[in-house]
């Protein structure tokens, strides 16, 4: 794994000697995040999002930990406790507004991360496992906010968890008895809350594993980057640090910013007054909405209005809601054989010009329009809207995708990373030459682009 | 080859099931058959906003007003008290506003606390100690009036709401509520701040309804703006604690962003191509 040129961990002092010998984790962090990975040096900002997907994980994990201690989830008392933790608890108002908006920024960053994967394609070969590991990281996302939303027992709370697990009553003959079984009853309480509360609390672990997986998985091939060529030579990477700590420093701080604007100005601003009133199972609210974050999924699982009939039979095939349900899973599970379906050996959007046009004018404004409609009341003209959208979006990725990567005449590939960056003229002659400013190597910090000895 | 064209199938076969079924359909009869009446109530609500000047805590640098929020305590304890709870304050949590350990002490007295005689053993009512929270109330009519302590933020623009809805009571226009119909139910009361313009509680406020403690003219939106500040608080007593910490913190933040944006401008300055 990794490349030739990577430096490699010398402990200095005889303790980082004696602990290298017998637990080389100083040795796996250097290599993992540290001088010892050579990363491609034209990252742009789009790939500062993974780090800080792990960052607000963390975040999550420990402002959840503490909440955890304060917190009771027994229907009884589950809203008061949260009370007591806004007003009694030291700081405690200032840890769950974190949480909550933490869960938000997680998604916002996760989004990005993802959107970075679909333009740069960079799900292709040799990156499907970290592709494919991505994915199932995002669906325990889904389900370790979804319980989340419940914990607090409010009404949107109870109605959402009423709401997402009526969908697997859509499941034709054990739609029901597996809702019941899910649940633990008839409709949420006592027993619902507990285990989503069990499970809110495992699944953030199980997502850490995975997203050590994914890190793994990704440094088998190394980072992609924005030119879709793959590293050829020294000159192409720089050690991950200080170069991409010092720069993913940065945009942490400034994302930081924003997440502190939210946490302490606008705590509230994306989520729903609804949920300041305690469940109450005998009051339905005038609309059922999930958090933003499942808006545009929301959209599609509603776009199904009509039963899958025989024409002029009446005969119910497959009803509206199992279509729904259907089309929503669908919808992100087809993630799972995008590198199969996009077949153009060249990654960069930047060099598919058709891709390009399809992804910018096609894919994020029907993202856009799926966001707004599922927000939006289940009416019209939203719905209709939303179901244009949805059928774009499936034909995107089945239909577009899969076509134009037959058809598509690619731009030109710059030879390599450097010449990319540096320009034609001043590229290295030869290969894994040291310099890269064409002869002012001097300026170059000491050591990060010399051959390895 | 074999994904791809399942991928095509299937993206074909989801699309044809969605337009056929569900698209045409409903267009069909957005185009085609007659829009819903809107109900009558919809003509008369009038969206509301908030008292004249707004309140203290408005803004980013907004900040209580102590003497309001003992106003608006002095109506809920005067008016509100006698239909709606206020379960999650503390009578302890008034020193907040500016009463003495002393006063919230006397203060919590003179509220009965349901609780046993320590003598007897039996069920009695105590006067209140600071460390008791505020008492249930048992509403004898119909429905339950909501319990108030996160009143103005289990609903939209809550601050604002709350004295909407309490300065909205009056009568519909005759002329139109004639014309389209529309009458407000027994038992209900006109409010054109409220969603569907009838609403359950009767007009609590009147002009000079109570004399106030610091001798503030007790006008109907004098008091709507009080309790709105006062139960403002109540929902979110750390307001302004939470603001001033994060001016502390944006304050760290932006200078350590500098920070990092300056040390990622020295590392990678040898590394810039140059420009030619």
């Amino acid at each position: 794994m990794s490349f030739a040129w990577a430096k490699q961990y010398e402990p200095q002092s005889a303790f980082t000697k004696w602990i290298d010998e017998k637990l080389p984790l100083p040795r796996l962090v250097y290599n993992a995040v540290g001088a010892g990975y050579p990363v491609p040096r034209n990252l742009n900002y789009m790939w500062n999002f993974g780090v800080l997907a792990g960052f607000f994980l963390m975040v999550q994990i420990i402002t959840g930990v503490v909440l955890a201690m304060h917190y009771a989830a027994n229907g009884l008392v589950a809203f008061a406790t949260v009370e007591h933790i806004m007003r009694d608890v030291n700081y405690g108002w200032m840890l769950r507004y974190a949480h909550a908006n933490g869960a938000s920024f997680f998604f916002i960053v996760i989004y990005m991360h993802i959107f970075r994967g679909f333009f740069y394609s960079s799900y292709k070969a040799p990156r499907e496992m970290i592709w494919l590991l991505g994915v199932v990281i995002f669906l325990l996302m889904m389900a370790t906010a979804f319980m989340g939303y419940v914990l607090p027992w409010g009404q949107m709370s109870f109605w959402g968890a009423q709401v997402i697990t009526g969908l697997f009553g859509a499941i034709p003959l054990v739609g029901e008895p597996i809702q019941v079984w899910i649940l633990g009853g008839y409709a949420p309480d006592n027993a619902a809350l507990n285990r989503f509360f069990s499970l809110h609390f495992l699944l953030p672990f199980v997502i850490a594993g995975v997203v050590i997986l994914h890190i793994w998985a990704l440094h088998i091939p190394g980072s992609s980057n924005p030119t879709g060529v793959e590293v050829k030579q020294e000159s192409d990477t720089v050690p991950f640090h200080p170069y991409y700590t010092a720069k993913d420093g940065f945009g942490l701080g400034v994302v930081l910013i924003l997440f502190t604007a939210m946490v302490f100005f606008l705590p509230n601003a994306l989520g729903h007054p609804d949920n300041y009133i305690e469940a109450n199972p005998l009051s339905t609210p005038a609309h059922i909405v999930p958090e933003w974050y499942f808006w545009p999924f929301y959209a599609i699982l509603r776009a199904f209005t009509g039963d899958l009939t025989i024409p002029f039979t009446g005969i119910v095939l497959v009803q509206a809601k199992l279509l729904g349900v259907i089309a929503m899973f669908g919808s992100i599970l087809l993630w799972f054989i995008l590198p199969w379906l996009d077949k153009s050996p060249v990654r960069s959007g930047h060099y598919r010009p058709l891709f390009r046009k399809f992804f910018w004018f096609g894919l994020i404004p029907t993202m856009a329009v799926l966001f707004y409609c599922g927000g939006a009341p289940a009416e019209q003209p939203y719905v209709l809207i939303s179901q244009l959208a949805t059928g774009y979006y499936f034909l995107h990725f089945l239909v577009v995708l899969p076509i134009i990567s037959q058809i598509e005449v690619p731009k030109p590939l710059p030879f390599s990373i450097t010449e990319a960056v540096i320009g034609k003229g001043s590229a290295p002659e030869a290969p894994r030459a040291g310099s890269v400013d064409g002869g002012d190597a001097g300026t170059a910090p000491e050591g990060s682009l010399q051959p390895a000895e | 080859m074999t994904i791809r064209l399942g991928g095509i199938i299937a993206g074909l076969a989801i699309t044809a099931v969605l337009v056929l079924w569900s698209l045409l359909p409903g267009a069909y009869s957005y185009a085609f058959d007659p829009p819903a009446e809107p109900q009558p109530s919809a003509a008369f609500y009038e969206h509301g906003h908030g008292p004249e000047g707004g309140f203290a805590f408005d803004g980013v640098f907004g900040k209580w007003d102590m003497a309001q929020l003992q106003r608006g305590y002095q109506v809920y304890k005067e008016v509100c008290k006698s239909c709606h709870s206020l379960k999650f304050v503390a009578f302890r949590d008034l020193s907040q506003l500016g009463y003495t350990e002393a006063e919230v002490q006397a203060e919590a007295a003179t509220w009965t606390i349901p609780g046993k005689d320590p003598a007897t053993g039996e069920q009695t009512e105590l006067p209140g100690k600071p460390t008791d929270y505020f008492p249930p109330v048992y509403y004898a009519g119909q429905g339950v009036p909501p319990d108030l302590s996160l009143i103005t933020k289990a609903r939209h623009d809550g601050s604002n709401y709350v004295y909407d809805l309490l300065t909205g009571y009056g009568e519909p226009d005759p002329a139109k509520a004639a014309k389209v119909g529309f009458e407000t139910p027994d038992g209900l009361y006109f409010n054109k701040h409220f969603p569907n313009v009838n609403i359950a509680m009767p007009a609590p406020l009147s002009d000079d309804q109570l004399t106030y403690a610091d001798g503030t003219k007790a006008t109907t939106a004098q008091m709507a703006k009080d309790v709105a500040a006062f139960l403002t608080w109540t929902a979110e007593p750390s307001l302004v604690e939470r603001r001033q910490t994060g001016w502390f913190v944006l304050g760290f933040l932006l200078f350590a962003t500098t920070l990092a944006f300056l040390s990622y401008k020295q590392i990678w300055a040898g590394l810039k191509p140059k420009k030619k």
